[in-house]
């Protein structure tokens, strides 16, 4: 469960340093009369802050995975994946796509409408193609006998990379509805395009985490961490 | 962005979230099914959380008529007495409890108390409430599917909640209820999200971190507790359903059945309990920090004083609410951990209790030479308050390890859990409906059939709960339909009849309440507006009940926390949270 702790205490602590600067050690029994600075600092966006909320709760749900997996891999019938090929293919697919949206966000601040139309749809192609080679990637498994209750490590797969698949879907999702709001130019589909971005480098990050903790990298990486530390 | 300019007198700041109508409704689905007031919503959610609350209160009745009198009712057989012991758990902890609290007082109360106009985003608000029947429905479908609805117990433990051997394990039961906490937890996460933002950006000006009711302090920590324990449930479902469905072994050891050997093999029971509990315990927190914030409110209003320790009582929420994931596994002292985890956990149970006692300490520090009012809301606070102490301090027991081994999976914990987040909380949800049904409604309820539902409600669950305890220690152990014919003394048996008769008559007087709920709302006293004398927010809406968008013209302002009650020098006993005009506070005061 160390990953799932590591994760609420990065939350914690985010809260805890948002609440001291919202002014928790003011005695609000003295403090009467108006209120000269806002009420909410930093004057995020509504929808920014929606998003923010979602990612801590998406990003619990793949850490506590992440735990599941590496509890489960302390057990005596564990052995290391030997994923095919064509997962790195579409890791790669996944990077690109987010850095399609990233240049969608720059085409948005520069106003430009096609560029934006483009990197959008590039975006989305390269998410696609994602899912698709997750696709292969599931079916290469199940031929070379590695089906869902073949082994502990596929089994974390296939679920892992479910749950993945579904919020890929998910942004796609919204991704489309962003497109309809296109046409009344760049400017106004520039704030949405940026929150798509930011889920876009997320379910980047939390794949790559992902792959790291199914291929053992996390746990080589934290042992040669203690070796050094000790 | 800004809908007011800055008034170069006071100094108010402009609004930075824009004023936006909510959504209007323009026909009959909109408006009565598919509402996207939070408000309405709100009622949708109690609605059908007291509707299946009322399922799992007749199931209580038939597991204590078997307790009582075993051998008596035919048709309680054991296997029907696990499914009623699971579904009672299931209902009341997940479907009542965690959706009435923020479902909905959460979406009544929050913008009303912040000063919106409603939830952020409406639409997701809606589909929350409907994620959540739906899930009610799969629930309530179990009842109906062959094999019945599982029999697995509450925390659905593997690898027995999958197997033969269990009611619905290998039928349709077990599958619905993971089909349905798994909706659940999707539409919670909508729902969520709203209120976590909610009071997150659409505080009104003025509306700081530090004015906010304890109510909203208590809901939005619990909001957020859940959205990070909720998903350790969900993935444990989902592991358990491709376990039972898909044939994996993420929790399934080689296991022979019957004599036959199984498919599973490998898998770790123990992995579900650490992310159950992982889930589990701070669930208890959820339930209890907006409880906790509630009942600080009523007994501020109620008594006429300033909730004392106000900062002390935010940090205790926010403290509680982080130590609550570090607690997880003294639920697991049997599960045959490592000593020094036992260790661990056993400290951070305890220290849990430091911040949870300050609580109960500026409770009563704040009803100390207070004007109290014993109406309905105050004596369900009080009885919540004892409760809330005696099982707390049972709880005490239970976190050590070497009290907890022989105590374990005993009636005494069954007793425990009760009195700190069955009787406690149900305390505090009835408290609340007395102080704020006549703003919802704009009646009263009957005071009268209040004090018998408050009386018979409070005396009788101590009757049925004080015993308990006795009876677990003594060594009856939970689970078990009939100990009749085993080591148990007689005195058990008649203990066990006297509990049953308290739970059914304790179960009457909620109907009484229900009358009074239908009764009142026909023929209640008129309330008018603000009948408690409250300082805060939701109580100085232009119309009573409030109309769509909670606010007049603009947006009220707010110049003070909700707690300035028996204010020196003020011309009444309390100042409204959006007055400007009196100057009197208490820093006068020496």
């Amino acid at each position: 469960m160390s990953i799932v702790l590591g994760f609420v205490a990065l939350v914690a602590v985010i809260a805890l340093t948002w609440l001291w600067r919202q002014g928790v050690a003011e005695r609000p029994w003295l403090e009467t009369g108006a209120v000269t600075r806002s009420p909410s600092p930093g004057g995020q966006p509504t929808g920014r802050a929606g998003l923010g909320v979602f990612l801590i709760v998406a990003g619990g749900l793949f850490a506590l995975a992440g735990s599941a997996v590496t509890m489960r891999m302390g057990y005596a019938d564990w052995f290391e994946m030997r994923l095919p090929r064509v997962v790195w293919a579409g890791t790669a697919l996944l990077a690109l796509s987010s850095l399609a949206l990233q240049a969608a966000v720059f085409a948005a601040r520069r106003g430009d409408g096609p560029g934006l139309a483009r990197w959008i749809g590039a975006g989305a192609a390269s998410m696609a193609a994602f899912l698709l080679a997750q696709g292969l990637a599931w079916a290469r498994m199940v031929e070379t006998g590695q089906g869902l209750a073949a082994t502990p490590g596929a089994s974390f797969f296939y679920l892992i990379s479910g749950l993945h698949g579904l919020h890929i879907l998910g942004g796609l999702v919204a991704l489309a509805r962003v497109a309809t709001r296109l046409r009344a130019g760049p400017g106004a589909a520039a704030p949405a395009v940026a929150l798509c971005a930011i889920y876009w480098h997320f379910l980047l990050i939390v794949w790559i985490a992902m792959l790291a903790i199914l291929t053992g990298w996390a746990s080589d990486a934290a042992a040669l961490c203690r070796a050094i530390l000790s | 962005m800004s809908s007011v300019s800055e008034d170069p007198d006071t100094g108010i700041p402009p609004a930075e979230v824009p004023d936006l109508p909510p959504p209007h409704a323009h026909g009959f689905w909109s408006r009565w099914v598919f509402s996207q007031d939070a408000k309405y919503i709100a009622l949708q959610y109690s609605g059908t959380a007291i509707a299946i609350g009322l399922v799992a209160l007749v199931l209580s009745w038939l597991i204590r008529m078997q307790l009582g009198f075993p051998g008596v009712f035919d048709f309680i057989s054991a296997e029907a007495y696990y499914q009623f012991i699971t579904m009672h758990g299931m209902i009341m902890v997940v479907y009542l409890l965690t959706a009435i609290f923020l479902g909905g007082f959460g979406n009544y109360l929050i913008p009303l108390m912040v000063g919106a106009r409603d939830m952020v985003f409406p639409f997701v608000n809606m589909l929350s409430f409907w994620v959540y029947f739906l899930a009610v429905v799969v629930l309530a479908a179990s009842f109906f599917a062959p094999g019945g609805p599982t029999g697995a117990g509450w925390t659905l433990y593997p690898p027995q909640a999958i197997l033969s051997g269990t009611p619905g394990g290998t039928q349709w039961g077990i599958v619905l209820m993971l089909v349905s906490l798994i909706l659940f937890i999707i539409g919670f996460t909508m729902g969520g999200l709203n209120y976590a933002v909610t009071v997150l950006q659409a505080r009104t000006r003025g509306m700081t971190l530090m004015r906010m009711p304890l109510t909203i302090w208590g809901i939005f920590t619990a909001t957020v507790m859940a959205l990070l324990a909720f998903p350790a449930l969900f993935v444990a479902s989902v592991m358990m359903l491709f376990d039972r469905l898909l044939g994996t072994s993420f929790f399934m050891p080689a296991l022979v059945e019957m004599g036959e050997q199984l498919s599973y093999g490998g898998g770790s029971p123990i992995v579900f309990q650490h992310l159950f509990w992982f889930f589990g315990h701070p669930e208890v927190y959820i339930v209890a920090l907006p409880a906790f914030g509630i009942v600080s409110d009523l007994i501020a209003v109620h008594a006429r004083k300033n909730i004392f320790g106000y900062r002390m009582m935010v940090w205790a929420i926010v403290i509680i609410g982080a130590l609550s994931f570090i607690v997880w596994a003294h639920h697991m002292y049997v599960s045959g951990m490592h000593p020094y985890f036992g260790f661990f956990f056993a400290t951070t149970t305890l220290i849990i209790a430091v911040p949870t006692a300050l609580k109960v300490y500026n409770w009563i520090l704040t009803l100390w030479r207070g004007d109290i009012h014993l109406t309905l809301p105050m004596l369900f606070a009080l009885g919540f308050i004892v409760t809330f102490l005696n099982g707390g301090l049972t709880g005490l027991f239970l976190g050590n390890v070497v009290v907890d081994v022989p105590l374990s999976d005993t009636m005494f914990v069954v007793a425990h859990f009760h009195m700190v987040m069955g009787v406690a909380p149900i305390m505090v949800i009835y408290g609340a409906i007395y102080h704020w049904f006549p703003l919802i409604s704009g009646r009263m309820l009957s005071h009268r059939m209040g004090l018998i539902h408050f009386w018979v409600t409070f005396i009788g669950a101590y009757a049925i709960f004080f015993p308990m305890h006795y009876v677990g220690l003594v060594g009856v152990p939970r689970r078990y339909p009939d100990i009749s014919a085993s080591f148990v003394p007689d005195s058990v048996a008649t203990l066990n009849a006297f509990i049953t008769v308290a739970a059914l008559t304790v179960g009457a007087a909620q109907m009484l309440f229900l009358f009074n709920v239908a009764w009142s709302l026909a023929r209640g006293r008129k309330a008018g507006h603000n009948p408690w004398r409250a300082a805060s927010l939701e109580w100085q809406t232009p119309e009573v009940p409030p109309r769509h968008g909670n606010w007049g013209e603009e947006l009220p302002v707010v110049y003070r926390w909700a707690y300035d009650y028996s204010v020196p020098g003020a011309p009444r006993d309390y100042i409204a949270q959006d007055d400007p005009g009196h100057r009197a506070s208490w820093s006068h005061v020496p």
